[in-house]
């Protein structure tokens, strides 16, 4: 009491007035972040849209991508997360099924969990680096659709089996005990009670890494190569929209078409994250 | 009926234990790859030694660690207030139709790749920078720009967890005592939440460390021990980048020993991160 009595003369200012600056600040520095953010994808937009047309998406690049489209990097892209994506749902989606619904605790699960936390950390270079090692000269893939996909499957892997985890945690426990009840065993739970509440949670993971696999530059660069031409087998090297924009961009090969390939990265990327953020919005609905 | 469901259960046993197989062979193949230039080297002149010349045989990544170093520090500076701010609004003060926005919002700027933000940087920061403060531009202090903006959202949405997870009879009391709100905020709100709030910033520190092609793009990428932060340095994930294409030889070990210290930087980073979290779970 008395050392409270013996602070409140040096406090001058006015704790309702500091409440209300605080407030500004708070306000103030929210509106700026969301502005430069803004700001980064309206630039990006601004310059890059008047460069869109259907020849840009549907041509080949000619003089190393100062003219002509973006076509075989559109295919690589979408061949590469296809392949990322085949590899690593199931996978994830296995493990997310076995850390919750076999293992839920205990020392097998927590070292699991640990080596997922410990690969979401991972930079992206890293897996480039041990893509290119591992797949491209150790596994004799060389540069290819193949090598750049099963890196990204291994990067996308933590995400997967992260939100894949929420979703069937999130699915109520009556569901099973129901389903046990009426005898069932584990796995026709998991196939008919379980997976079917947690899918929409599930495929926002999934459409997450999507955007992830089509946003990424270091990872691929090694493993998938950086030809121009449009990949034929998975065997084929191929180049992602987003290693030619940041080679159209660094080597200055052109200003116009390094805009043009940012926007239908920004476009593509911003459409998939509000596709994941409608699928979750609907699960959250359904399941609570 | 009973063979299957083991089998079954054997499987995703195995598919489960891919994450921690996988990690392990990253180590593996990047230790391997890595190490033995280190030893033959030796640890101290390869982390300690100030010239990079691989293709004359000198290998000392000093210069990288340091520009790794002010680089993500500086990240820090400039992502951690604005971004525990922004937290702070969004979960305790703006009225619940402006963050039910603003989350979804901040989620979607969070999947802008990251050569974008590399982009930007070129055309707007780097100019700005040799304008007003002088220098090349290509400087620590735009990397450091650059990557702050990238890991605000990350740090935005830890911290929104952490302040989230604080339970209401905390405010509750704080107001009750007539405490304003802002008071309750710093003294009961922040405080409870400050395990949480340190392991965003640690993640937001590894992905800072970690980003390789938006530095890339705007660091300079000069290989001599940066003094100021509108010099151009090099991290070691732009060194690997950069030279990864032709390298051969000692020189490939080199950007794979690199990779190493980079690898280990990330794990003390990531264990530093679950520290807070698990000490908070057992209690």
């Amino acid at each position: 009491m008395s050392a409270a009595e013996a602070q409140r003369p040096r406090r001058r200012v006015n704790p309702e007035t500091t409440h209300r600056v605080a407030v500004v600040a708070l306000w103030t520095a929210a509106v700026f972040t969301l502005a430069v953010l803004a700001g980064i994808i309206a630039l990006v937009l601004a310059k890059g849209l008047p460069v869109l047309s259907p020849e840009f998406l549907l041509a080949s690049p000619e003089r190393m991508g100062r003219e002509g489209g973006i076509f075989p990097t559109i295919v690589g892209t979408l061949l590469l997360t296809v392949v990322a994506l085949l590899v690593a749902t199931p996978l994830g989606v296995g493990t997310a099924i076995y850390l919750t619904e076999y293992t839920p605790a205990g020392r097998l699960a927590r070292f699991i969990r640990f080596g997922v936390e410990c690969l979401a950390g991972v930079p992206s270079i890293i897996f480039g680096l041990f893509g290119f090692i591992f797949f491209v000269i150790y596994l004799h893939l060389g540069w290819s659709v193949l090598s750049g996909g099963l890196t990204l499957a291994i990067m996308v892997l933590p995400t997967i089996i992260r939100t894949a985890e929420e979703a069937i945690r999130a699915v109520p426990a009556s569901y099973r005990e129901v389903s046990f009840g009426a005898g069932a065993t584990a796995w026709q739970t998991v196939t008919r009670v379980v997976l079917p509440v947690a899918l929409p949670g599930i495929m926002t993971g999934v459409v997450l890494s999507i955007g992830r696999c089509v946003g990424e530059t270091a990872a691929v660069i090694f493993t998938a190569g950086t030809a121009l031409r449009i990949p034929l087998t998975v065997f084929s090297p191929t180049r992602t929209m987003a290693v030619h924009f940041y080679i159209l961009a660094r080597e200055g090969l052109s200003m116009p078409h390094a805009y043009g390939t940012a926007a239908v990265l920004i476009i593509t990327i911003l459409l998939i994250n509000m596709a994941a953020n409608a699928i979750m919005v609907r699960f959250r609905a359904k399941v609570t | 009926m009973r063979l299957r469901e083991t089998v079954i259960e054997r499987s995703l046993l195995i598919a489960s234990l891919s994450s921690v197989g996988v990690l392990a062979l990253i180590a593996l193949f990047v230790f391997i790859e890595g190490t033995p230039i280190i030893f033959r080297e030796g640890v101290l002149p390869f982390l300690f030694g100030h010239r990079w010349a691989p293709t004359k045989g000198d290998f000392g990544i000093l210069p990288m660690i340091v520009g790794s170093v002010w680089v993500t520090i500086g990240a820090l500076v400039i992502a951690g207030p604005l971004g525990v701010a922004c937290s702070v609004l969004l979960v305790e003060i703006a009225p619940r139709k402006v963050s039910d926005l603003m989350r979804p919002a901040i989620q979607l700027l969070a999947g802008i790749p990251s050569v974008v933000y590399g982009f930007v940087g070129i055309i707007v920061l780097v100019p700005l920078i040799r304008e007003t403060l002088g220098g090349p531009g290509l400087s620590i202090l735009a990397a450091a720009v650059i990557l702050g903006t990238m890991v605000l959202p990350t740090v935005i949405s830890i911290s929104q967890d952490a302040l989230e997870a604080v339970p209401n009879s905390y405010r509750e009391g704080a107001l009750a005592l007539g405490l304003t709100q802002w008071q309750a905020i710093t003294r009961v709100v922040l405080p409870a939440a400050r395990g949480g709030i340190a392991a965003a910033l640690v993640l937001g520190m590894g992905r800072a460390i970690g980003e390789t092609m938006a530095v890339i793009m705007v660091v300079g990428n000069a290989t001599g021990l940066p003094h100021s932060p509108l010099q151009p340095a090099r991290t070691l994930t732009s060194n690997i980048a950069l030279e990864m294409a032709y390298a051969t030889g000692g020189h490939r070990e080199a950007l794979f020993a690199t990779g190493v210290v980079l690898f280990l930087f990330i794990m003390a980073l990531n264990t530093l991160a679950h520290l807070p979290s698990r000490r908070r779970g057992e209690r």
